[in-house]
């Protein structure tokens, strides 16, 4: 074996200057920027369409999926399909990033406007004036909270109103994550009532359907219009202390559209008084118990109801499979090629100041705990939803394993080499470069393979604030209780680590000095 | 050549050289002795500023050895460690070539000058693009010289470099040392703790104890007219692979 014997020259052009090691990485690196780039391009274009917002819901991705398809008859208009819970897409509205989406009047008195108890329509629409926001009439239908229980065990336990559970304290409660948080919610249901259970837990909402279906969970929070009322024959206890306010569904969006998208505004408005309750639940159910998309069921609602005629097919797999792909490349690479470009320094300004490494290795290891949920919350103020949280989150969680095995590599460089580089005459940089780079190149690069595997896991929960990749189908999986959508997502998820895994061992043999990899033949 | 003025260094726990005065003569070699810790490693590391001395003042031709020179002052030392301290990613004559390259030495000048120094210290040309792990202790050793040699230092510094090698190799390796030494005539400064060693190669012998320098001659000198009671007992202590090697012809 021949090391490579470069000459660096001044003169040289940069690339030919650095020794073999740092010029794979050097080439490994710009080729992730350079993806990570052109694919964040892509998921931002450039031009303003409408944009349409919704909850992650069933109902609210119809609902959006229905506003869309009516706004695109007048120009062009997306929508972030299921983009969080009420507090999160409320803001993203606040803030501009999303021209509208669909609410209901209980959730604005009791959770949004909380704090101004609003008490009437006029009311609600007075205060959210002054954000720039404004209301639709409502679309025809509520969509009221109700609490609900497999009716043979209801006419067991002879329970019919909610004030019948004061009897039966032993009940397993499980609620909507949302429910068990919310003002309108558990919290003051227990007050309001005098509700004795202890065990309530919050649950993902579709999932607590399954746990009833099971036998697991006795009793959850139900949204009226939900299929599943009908499909597991549940029982929707009577609110006999008026507790739950009433949810009148209907558009909230930005006063600005009037000017800049009024033909757009115009259309999605002709969901006014349009949808009865019976058709919300019969389109809910189609979608989840019919696993039809819900482009395709507003599609149908559209040309039945309206007679406005939408051009809508279900995507293909494969489509949606590239389409993922390219968003979760984008998000590792760009947030994994940051991470090299800042990382790696911080490790050697550590390797070469101790007392500055008990700063910076206690920083990056702060991030490292921060759990990644909260992390891509706390991020959604600062850089709003979809990429851009996901890719500065992954970009903290990468930061400690590249500048820990940066500072450990340069740190386990034996010192009578350290000492043979500095007493050569090489002055600090080149040292770096041309002795200590190389000899630390093992270790860098395991710390950067280790943050890129754990980059493509946590990237799917980039889908939790609208950045798309494999996380998406996961949701939707889940939402829709669909096993094949969730491994749509979940199998390339893990063949892609494993890719990236198998990619690093094969760039280890190529970066990774000649010399360091030869055992002693005397 | 090099001169110590007044030098101390002091360590934590200890004082590694106190109140040291020192001239090194340009063109001779001269042997650091002395049992562990007594300072002649240190002295040696001062001289190429792996370590600044707390007092005192180190001059390289008349020049004060300052943070800001030492980067251009090395390059007109070499310096060999016990153990070669041969950068492991880089082959036998990237290791010897490498300061060469870095300060610019066009390629026609680096292979001639390499394979003058292969002929001088008797390594093989094919082993030129081996990495130092495929090479013995001994042949590790003369590219650390080569090393140390490439860009035609005026001073050559060694760290105990026959230490780490067993008894045959050394041997071997002592004899090409003396011939390259008095090839090149240039001005060494070497350690050891070998008695014998020291006689062998050295003009001057330096004999430190403590940190500070207790006599410093020939062989001869010190043998006939031992400065102290401590001379005397370590010469005494080392005299039968002295005596060896004054049998040897």
């Amino acid at each position: 074996m021949r090391s490579n014997r470069s000459f660096f020259a001044p003169g040289r052009s940069v690339l030919r200057s650095l020794p073999f090691v740092s010029r794979g990485l050097f080439v490994l690196f710009f080729f992730l920027l350079a993806y990570g780039a052109i694919a964040v391009a892509e998921v931002k274009p450039a031009p303003r369409p409408l944009v349409v917002g919704s909850k992650n819901f069933t109902e609210g991705v119809v609902l959006g999926e229905l506003v869309r398809a009516l706004a695109s008859t007048a120009g062009p208009a997306d929508h972030r399909q299921a983009l969080g819970g009420t507090r999160l897409v409320f803001n993203a509205l606040a803030s501009g990033e999303i021209d509208v989406y669909a609410e209901y009047t209980g959730t604005l008195t009791h959770e949004i406007l909380a704090k101004q108890k609003p008490g009437s329509l006029e009311e609600i629409r007075a205060i959210l004036d002054k954000s720039g926001l404004l209301t639709s009439e409502s679309l025809g239908f509520k969509d009221n909270f109700a609490l609900g229980m497999r009716r043979d065990l209801a006419e067991r336990l002879n329970i019919r109103r909610i004030s019948d559970l004061r009897a039966h304290p032993e009940l397993v409660f499980r609620f909507g994550t949302e429910f068990m948080e919310r003002g309108d919610g558990w919290p003051g249901l227990r007050e309001h009532y005098g509700l004795p259970q202890e065990d309530v837990l919050g649950i993902e909402h579709d999932l607590a359907y399954r746990g009833l279906a099971a036998g697991e969970v006795e009793l959850t929070d139900l949204y009226t219009t939900d299929a599943e009322i009908a499909y597991y024959d549940l029982l929707t206890l009577e609110d006999d202390l008026n507790y739950f306010p009433p949810y009148e569904a209907l558009l909230l969006y930005r006063a600005e559209l009037a000017e800049t998208h009024p033909a757009a505004l115009e259309a999605m408005l002709r969901l006014q008084g349009e949808i009865s309750e019976a058709e919300m639940v019969s389109m809910n159910a189609r979608v989840k118990l019919g696993r039809v998309q819900e482009n395709v069921v507003a599609a149908d609602f559209l040309r039945e109801s309206l007679g406005v005629e939408i051009h809508a097919r279900e995507t293909r797999r494969v489509d949606r499979f590239f389409r993922y792909t390219g968003q979760h490349l984008a998000l590792v690479a760009s947030s994994l090629s940051f991470a090299i470009l800042i990382a790696v320094p911080l490790g050697v300004a550590a390797a070469r100041r101790p007392r500055l490494a008990q700063v910076i290795l206690g920083v990056v290891g702060v991030a490292q705990t921060i759990p990644a949920l909260a992390l891509l919350v706390f991020m959604i103020p600062l850089f709003g939803i979809g990429a851009g949280p996901a890719v500065v989150a992954l970009f903290l969680y990468s930061l400690l394993p590249i500048v820990r095995n940066t500072h450990t590599g340069l740190m386990g460089i034996p010192l009578p080499l350290r000492e043979s580089a500095e007493a050569l005459g090489l002055p600090s940089g080149a040292r770096l470069r041309l002795i200590e780079g190389p000899l630390a190149a093992p270790s860098i690069l395991a710390g950067i393979k280790t943050a890129a595997v754990i980059n493509v896991g946590a990237a799917t929960l980039g889908a939790l604030v609208g950045a798309g990749g494999y996380g998406q189908p996961i949701l939707t999986g889940i939402r829709l209780d669909d096993m094949g959508l969730i491994l749509e997502g979940a199998v390339p998820a893990a063949l892609l680590a494993l890719c990236v895994q198998w990619l690093f061992e094969w760039a280890e043999r190529a970066v990774i000095p000649a010399g360091l990899r030869t055992r002693s033949r005397v | 050549m090099i001169e110590l003025s007044h030098v101390t260094k002091r360590y934590v726990e200890s004082t590694a050289l106190d109140d040291c005065d020192l001239v090194i003569a340009p063109g001779e070699t001269t042997v650091l002795i002395g049992p562990s810790g007594c300072g002649k490693s240190t002295i040696l590391r001062l001289m190429i500023g792996l370590q600044l001395p707390d007092e005192g003042l180190i001059r390289f031709s008349g020049q004060p050895l300052e943070l800001s020179a030492l980067p251009a002052l090395r390059q007109r030392m070499g310096y060999v460690l016990q153990d070669g301290g041969l950068f492991p990613h880089l082959s036998a004559r990237d290791n010897v070539t490498l300061m060469a390259r870095y300060v610019g030495w066009d390629a026609q000048n680096v292979s001639r000058r390499v394979e003058e120094l292969a002929e001088l210290t008797h390594f093989p040309i094919d082993g030129l693009d081996r990495f130092p792990l495929e090479l013995s202790g001994g042949q590790q050793q003369r590219v650390s010289l080569m090393r140390a040699l490439m860009l035609d230092p005026e001073v050559l510094l060694l760290d105990e470099p026959l230490g780490a090698l067993d008894p045959m190799i050394r041997f071997e390796l002592q004899n090409d040392l003396r011939e390259i030494f008095s090839r090149l005539s240039k001005t060494v400064v070497m350690v050891t703790h070998d008695l014998g060693e020291a006689a062998f190669f050295g003009d001057t012998i330096v004999l430190l104890r403590g940190g500070k320098i207790v006599q410093r001659g020939t062989l001869q000198q010190m043998l006939n007219s031992p400065a102290d009671e401590f001379v005397a007992r370590f010469i005494q202590a080392q005299r039968a692979p002295f005596e060896a090697m004054e049998r040897r012809p």
